[in-house]
C-alpha cells in the first residue's frame, strides 16, 4: 500500500489547516446561529460588472487572454492607480492579472524566497503569508503589532526583525484582522529603515478603497519605494467581486517579468469572463463604490459603538470591515471565549489567534452584514459577556 | 432636512433615532429633533409594513388601471386626480407621460369587486374618456423588497 507521509513533502504535511473551521462546522450543526464570521461583502458585484461579463460570454470572449491580461484592463488598471494613488506603472511591464490577490501573494512570495530566506510578516494578518514563505522554504519572522499602537509596524520593530537573510516584508495594509492601516508618516518611517537595503515591500493593499473618511497611502507612492515595492490588490472586497477570483499586482519591470514567469507555467492566465467585467468595473463603478462605503462605514460606528457599550473595548478600525475588539474583560483565552459565545447564545465569530498569536486576547468580527443583524448579533454578545464577566 | 437619515429610514424604517445617531456620527437628540421636523413638514409621509399579501388564503386583487382623461382648462389633470384618489380602493395616483394620462393602482377583495369600481366609479367621471384594466398576476418585488426569495446569506465560513 502506498506511503502518503513518503510521497508528501514534510513542509506541506505540517501546515495547518485554517484555524477556525472547527467553530464553523459546530455552527452549521446548530440552529439559529448569527455569524459574524464572513470575510467577503454583503453586497452583490454591482450590476454594470455582472452584465458586462454577462455579454462578452454572449460574444463568445472565452478563449485564453494574454499571459498578464488582457491589455484594456491593464490600461485601465495603470489609469486606475495613478487616479486613485498616485502610483505610476506601464501596463505592458508592469501589471500582472493575477487569480485573486493570493496568486500574485503566492508568486512575490515565491520569486525572492530560497530555502531559509526570511519574510518579515506582521500579525495578526491575513493567514496565508506564513504557509506560502514556509512552503517556498523560506522562514517567517513575526512582527506582532499592538493594539497600542493600532496595529501598525514600528520602525523599531521592522529594525529588529531585520537581517541579512531578509528578503521581503509583507505590509499587509488596511489590516484583515485588525483594521489598523498605515498613514504617510507611518510609511515614511519604515521607509527609512528600508533604504540602502535589499528587501522586497510585498504590500498586500486589498482593502484600499475601504479606508474611512481618509484617502489610502500605498508604500510605493513614497520617494524611493517604487522601485521595492509590489503593490497587490483585487477586486474581491474592493468592488464586492470575490466569487470572480481577479486581482493583480504592480511592481518594477524586472520583478514582475519573473512573476509573470511563474503565472505562465502555474496558471496560464486569470479567468477571461472576470477580466471582461473587471474592466467595466474600474471605467463605471465609482459610485457604486462610494456607496458601499458608506455603508460600510455606518455599520462600523454601530459595531464600534456596541462593543464597547458591552464592555468589550474596541478601538476605532480605520479600514478594512472588521472589528477587532479586546476581550480582556472576560479573562477567558479568544478560543475559549468563541467556543463558549457560539454555544451559550449561538453566535459566531474568529478567535483573534486564527490571525496569529499576536491576537490573543482579541476576536475577529466582521460588520458585512446588515444593522439589524449586527445589532442581534451584539445584544446576544452583550448578554454573554454579562454572564461570565461577573 | 438629512438625506442621510432619510436614506437610512427608506431602507428600515424600525431603527431608532440612537441607532442612526451613531451609525451617522450624531447625537441621538439631534437625530431625533431632525425626524420629528421632517414628519411635521410632511418630508416624512409615514411608516408602513412591507407585506407578502399572497402568502394569505384572503389575498387582495390589485390592479392598474390606465385612464385617459380631458383636463380641465385652468385646472389640468389636479381636480382629476383629487377626485381619484379620494376612494379607498385606491392605493396610487400617477400622472404619466405616455399613451395614457393616469395611472390608478387599485386594491379590492375581489376580481368583481375591481371590475364593479371601474365600471360604476372611474368609468362614469365625466372628463375620463377611456379606461384600461391590468390585473396584477403576482408580485415579485415590492417597495424594494424582492418577495419571492427567501433572505439567505450563502457566504461561506472561509477565514479570510
Amino acid at each position: 500500500m502506498i506511503d502518503y507521509d513518503k510521497v508528501l513533502t514534510p513542509t506541506v504535511r505540517a501546515t495547518p489547516p485554517s484555524g477556525i473551521r472547527r467553530f464553523f462546522d459546530i455552527a452549521a450543526q446548530m440552529e439559529d446561529v448569527i455569524s459574524l464570521g464572513v470575510g467577503e461583502p454583503d453586497f452583490p458585484t454591482p450590476w454594470l460588472v455582472r452584465s458586462a461579463g454577462i455579454r462578452s460570454l454572449e460574444q463568445g470572449k472565452t478563449k485564453y487572454s494574454a499571459n498578464a491580461g488582457i491589455l484594456p484592463l491593464r490600461q485601465e488598471l495603470a489609469a486606475y492607480m495613478q487616479r486613485k494613488y498616485d502610483l505610476t506603472y506601464d501596463p505592458e511591464r508592469e501589471i500582472l492579472v493575477t487569480v485573486g490577490g493570493s496568486e500574485a501573494i503566492d508568486l512575490c512570495i515565491r520569486a525572492v524566497v530560497a530555502p531559509g530566506d526570511e519574510v518579515i510578516i506582521p500579525q495578526p494578518s491575513f493567514v496565508c503569508y506564513e504557509p506560502l514563505t514556509r512552503l517556498a522554504g523560506g522562514v517567517p519572522v513575526i512582527i506582532e503589532t499592538r493594539a497600542e499602537d493600532d496595529f501598525k509596524v514600528t520602525p523599531q520593530q521592522l529594525k529588529a526583525a531585520l537581517s541579512p537573510r531578509t528578503k521581503a516584508l509583507v505590509l499587509p495594509y488596511p489590516c484583515n484582522p485588525t483594521g489598523g492601516i498605515m498613514e504617510r508618516a507611518d510609511l515614511e518611517a519604515l521607509s527609512e529603515v528600508l533604504k540602502g537595503t535589499n528587501v522586497l515591500v510585498i504590500s498586500d493593499e486589498i482593502y484600499s478603497e475601504l479606508t474611512f473618511g481618509r484617502r489610502h497611502v500605498s508604500p510605493a507612492s513614497l520617494p524611493g519605494m517604487a522601485e521595492r515595492t509590489v503593490v497587490i490588490n483585487g477586486f474581491s472586497k474592493n468592488f464586492s467581486m470575490t466569487g470572480w477570483r481577479l486581482g493583480y499586482a504592480c511592481g518594477p519591470a524586472p520583478v514582475m517579468k519573473q512573476l509573470t514567469k511563474i503565472h505562465q507555467y502555474a496558471i496560464m492566465c486569470a479567468p477571461t469572463t472576470a477580466q471582461h467585467a473587471a474592466l467595466e468595473a474600474l471605467r463605471s463603478c465609482d459610485e457604486v463604490v462610494a456607496a458601499m462605503i458608506d455603508q460600510y462605514d455606518m455599520r462600523r460606528r454601530l459595531i464600534v459603538a456596541g462593543f464597547n457599550e458591552i464592555g468589550l473595548t474596541c478601538r476605532e478600525p480605520a479600514g478594512a470591515f472588521y472589528a477587532f475588539p479586546s476581550i480582556a474583560v472576560t479573562g477567558m483565552t479568544s478560543e475559549e471565549f468563541c467556543e463558549k459565545l457560539l454555544y451559550a447564545k449561538g453566535v459566531a465569530v474568529v478567535p483573534g489567534t486564527a490571525f496569529g498569536k499576536g491576537g490573543e486576547g482579541f476576536i475577529r468580527a466582521s460588520y458585512c452584514y446588515s444593522a439589524d443583524h449586527i445589532k442581534e448579533a451584539l445584544r446576544r454578545m452583550g448578554e454573554f459577556v454579562r454572564s461570565v464577566a461577573g | 432636512m438629512n438625506k442621510k437619515i432619510l436614506s437610512l429610514l427608506s431602507q428600515n424604517a424600525r431603527l431608532g433615532a440612537e441607532d442612526i445617531a451613531t451609525m451617522l456620527g450624531m447625537e441621538p437628540q439631534q437625530v431625533a429633533a431632525e425626524i420629528h421636523e421632517m414628519e411635521q413638514s410632511g418630508l416624512i409621509c409615514g411608516y408602513k409594513t412591507v407585506v407578502d399579501w399572497d402568502r394569505l388564503e384572503s389575498a387582495y386583487v390589485s390592479a392598474v388601471i390606465e385612464l385617459k382623461v380631458t383636463p380641465k382648462v385652468g385646472l389640468g389633470f389636479e381636480e382629476i386626480a383629487e377626485r381619484v384618489m379620494h376612494y379607498p380602493e385606491v392605493e396610487a395616483v400617477y400622472l404619466m407621460s405616455g399613451a395614457y394620462d393616469l395611472s390608478v393602482m387599485v386594491k379590492c377583495k375581489t376580481f368583481q369587486q375591481v371590475a364593479m369600481f371601474v365600471a360604476k366609479e372611474l368609468s362614469t367621471i365625466e372628463s375620463v374618456n377611456a379606461t384600461a384594466t391590468h390585473f396584477v398576476l403576482r408580485r415579485y418585488k415590492e417597495f424594494d423588497v424582492e418577495l419571492t426569495n427567501s433572505d439567505t446569506d450563502d457566504r461561506g465560513n472561509y477565514l479570510l
